[in-house]
């Protein structure tokens, strides 16, 4: 893995480096599942943004289905005496 | 190297339980607002869901307070939406290209060459506050709204679990 930090070779308007980028989309890459064990080098950044999309969007689906789904069992339970459990299996 | 997880006041677990706490109280108000009837219409269920939903979006959004740019969007469009109480988009995802971005992103094109310029501005549309930024900031901005939106999965996942049968 290339070390080089070098400065922008573009004029010196531009602050945003290539390097910033690239680092910048291989963190992004680290955190999508599909592509988190894959070497930087051999995934394009454009694949990162696309599976990052895809990704973001999977995500949104499941709040949407999740929030479905504790609509209904709501509906059947008493949230106030059960907070301090849920709490507690959520975060010890 | 800075040590991030554990001095980090927004590290995961801290705002995992800033989420869960604030979440869980939207919903205990949430389910106090229910009908006596036992069981619900479907009509009310899908309230609920609604209702749900945003305090969702709004337990996250408040739990990351205004030090990320999407937050701050996001709470920005919470609050106005609840003080015109309409309900059309329910991710307010508005597409809106102002002529500044677009100078921005001409730059940015001599950058990174190639398609990256399409998927760049589909992100925009999926990240809160994306239209208005740089491509720096918005890979910076998604980095973070990725690490938050697993933390809302998660917390919402084990509450779904605790309820059901």
């Amino acid at each position: 893995m290339s070390s080089r930090r070098s400065r922008s070779r573009q004029s010196g308007n531009s602050r945003i480096t290539d390097d910033q980028i690239t680092d910048l989309v291989s963190k992004l890459q680290q955190l999508i599942p599909e592509l988190r064990g894959r070497r930087s080098d051999k995934v394009s950044a454009s694949k990162v943004l696309q599976e990052t999309c895809n990704y973001i969007r999977n995500l949104h689906r499941e709040v949407d289905d999740l929030s479905d789904r504790l609509s209904e069992l709501l509906a059947s339970s008493d949230t106030d005496s059960d907070q301090a459990a849920i709490i507690r299996s959520l975060l010890m | 190297m800075k040590p991030q997880n554990l001095m980090n006041p927004t590290s995961s677990s801290s705002l995992k339980s800033r989420f869960t706490t604030r979440f869980l109280r939207a919903l205990s108000r949430i389910n106090a607002r229910k009908q006596f009837t036992s069981t619900s219409s479907p009509r009310e269920i899908f309230q609920r869901y609604r209702r749900i939903k945003v305090a969702a979006d709004k337990s996250m959004a408040y739990s990351v307070r205004s030090k990320r740019r999407w937050s701050r969007v996001m709470l920005s469009k919470l609050r106005s939406r609840s003080s015109s109480n309409s309900f059309s988009s329910v991710r307010l995802r508005r597409v809106k290209k102002s002529s500044a971005t677009k100078t921005g992103h001409e730059k940015e094109a001599k950058i990174k060459s190639g398609g990256d310029q399409e998927e760049a501005d589909e992100l925009r549309e999926l990240v809160p506050g994306g239209e208005a930024m740089d491509l720096c900031n918005l890979l910076d901005e998604t980095a973070h709204y990725i690490k938050c939106l697993n933390t809302q999965v998660q917390v919402m996942r084990k509450i779904v679990d605790f309820y059901s049968p």
